[in-house]
């Protein structure tokens, strides 16, 4: 079988001893770090999305899979600062404010570092002025927000009319989700996607970037 | 006041009240406001919503102390205060329902995930819950009720802590499962199954399910715990899922739609029944009418 192959399916098994060590032996074998990150680490990661998707697999192998993403991710990171080669984006997530829920977001991070994404969590109870405060200054390109509660959802748009009104939504794309949010509720607030899972999420994000 | 397990072996229907958050809303909590945090501030809050509960006819009335683990309410700062916050919440409403219903300590999950896939360790979340329900019970809550979980370690964690702190104190334990293709799994992939034997094993007096989505797939949960377990079960459904219309929240169900569902519940041999996110006294009284109707009392 080859390296990438074994990287993906070690990943998809959560074995992040074992996806450090292949990621080790792939650089050895003068793999490019590019390709093992696109055909190994989120090679495997997508198939770990799919299958939490199908509630084939849950919560624990996704967090064990992420763990084993990371690992690899951490072998390859200089080399690709080396190589240069572009990340997708930067996006910020967080839960907004008056809201502590967070497995929901949490997955999201997690899905989206495991495509390629650099994700910057800005935790619970996020207020709306720092959702957009670090999206400048990180030049990040999606705003990602969860809510779980009916009465913090309006915090949603809020963020949406901060960022119309400083111009940045052009280049800044907002994406939000949970419990009781909807597709309708987006297009009533004015973000631009709304994801309704982790794994629709990140399908989401990547076409708001233009990216597969 | 009879117990509650004896009463439930010989066959009684009881009824448990509905949303506590819902209505903490209504009457003034704000959005990022610690839930609990109202139990020493306003405890007179807790009194008016379990007297709506009792005044619609539940025979049993939780206190607001879902979030009252001193892991969860940490996040709030608010550790240090978990023995008060708990205490104040079973005071609050034993002064309203005295001994005309049960007071039933609530807990829920400490937000926290264990090893090997979180960070928690068991003993860490095991001391949380000894803690909240060492109050409850001290404070003389007449039953534990562990709702809302999802991984079947935390909840048996709770449920043994439940056990230690009070042998003798009734038990329920509840877990929330979402309908995949593939059946009924919480989102840490436990199935009914594997709920109903990790929760007898740890020495639950009732089990069953609350919160999820809609009572239409509680009667389907129901069943299969049915199947799996000879102790009395409970339901606590949510009115549906959330949805928005024009700006505001909105559950589907109606008291109506939910009591006549409620008594298939029963016909599936649920014995307590009740309500989560979404209903309201008037849910819970139109239950007490179904059930005094079907028990002819």
């Amino acid at each position: 079988m080859d390296i990438l192959t074994r990287i993906s399916d070690t990943l998809i098994g959560g074995d992040d001893e074992n996806v450090a060590r292949l990621t080790r032996q792939a650089i050895d074998q003068g793999i490019p770090a590019k390709d093992i990150l696109d055909r190994g680490l989120i090679g495997g990661m997508n198939t770990v999305g799919e299958r939490f998707k199908v509630h084939e697999i849950f919560l624990p192998e996704v967090l064990l899979s992420a763990r084993a993403m990371h690992a690899g991710l951490d072998e390859i990171k200089p080399l690709l600062i080396r190589d240069g080669v572009p990340s997708r984006g930067k996006v910020i997530i967080g839960s907004v404010q008056g809201d502590l829920h967070d497995i929901g977001k949490n997955l999201v991070g997690i899905m989206l570092k495991g495509a390629a994404f650099e994700v910057i969590d800005l935790g619970n109870d996020v207020a709306p002025e720092s959702f957009v405060e670090t999206a400048t200054r990180e030049n990040a390109v999606i705003i990602g927000m969860s809510a779980l509660l009916t009465t913090t959802m309006p915090m949603m748009g809020s963020v949406v009319n901060l960022v119309r009104e400083q111009g940045l939504g052009d280049r800044l794309k907002i994406i939000i989700g949970g419990a009781p949010v909807s597709e309708e509720y987006a297009r009533q607030i004015g973000a631009d996607a709304y994801g309704f899972d982790a794994a629709n999420a990140v399908d989401r994000v990547k076409s708001l970037v233009g990216v597969n | 006041m009879k117990q509650l397990l004896e009463r439930l072996t010989t066959g009684e229907i009881l009824v448990a009240d509905g949303a506590m958050g819902t209505l903490l809303f209504h009457k003034g909590l704000k959005p990022g406001d610690c839930p609990e945090s109202v139990n020493l501030a306003r405890p007179e809050i807790m009194e008016e919503i379990a007297g709506s509960y009792l005044a619609a006819g539940a025979d049993i009335v939780q206190t607001n102390t879902f979030g009252g683990s001193s892991l969860k309410l940490a996040a709030y700062a608010l550790g240090e205060a978990a023995e008060e916050i708990n205490r104040n919440a079973v005071t609050a409403v034993r002064k309203v329902v005295g001994e005309r219903a049960y007071v039933s300590g609530s807990c829920g999950p400490t937000g926290k995930i264990l090893k090997p896939y979180g960070d928690a360790d068991p003993e860490e979340l095991y001391d949380s819950f000894h803690k909240q329900i060492q109050a409850l019970v001290s404070a003389g809550a007449d039953c534990v009720c562990v709702e809302t979980m999802v991984d079947v370690k935390e909840a048996t964690l709770a449920v043994r802590a439940a056990k230690e702190v009070s042998s003798g104190t009734p038990v329920m334990a509840t877990m929330t499962f979402d309908a995949t293709a593939r059946g009924f799994y919480t989102i840490m992939g436990v199935d009914i199954k594997q709920a109903a034997s990790g929760l007898e094993e740890a020495g639950a007096d009732v089990v069953g399910s609350n919160c999820g989505n809609g009572i239409e797939n509680m009667i389907k949960i129901a069943r299969e715990f049915r199947e799996c377990t000879g102790l009395p079960l409970i339901i606590q459904s949510n009115a549906g899922m959330p949805e928005t219309k024009d700006g505001a929240t909105v559950y589907r169900e109606t008291p109506e739609f939910m009591a006549d569902r409620a008594a298939e519940l029963i016909d599936t041999g649920v014995s307590i029944i009740g309500g989560c996110c979404g209903t309201t006294p008037k849910h819970t009284a139109a239950m007490r009418k179904m059930v005094d109707t079907l028990t002819k009392r």
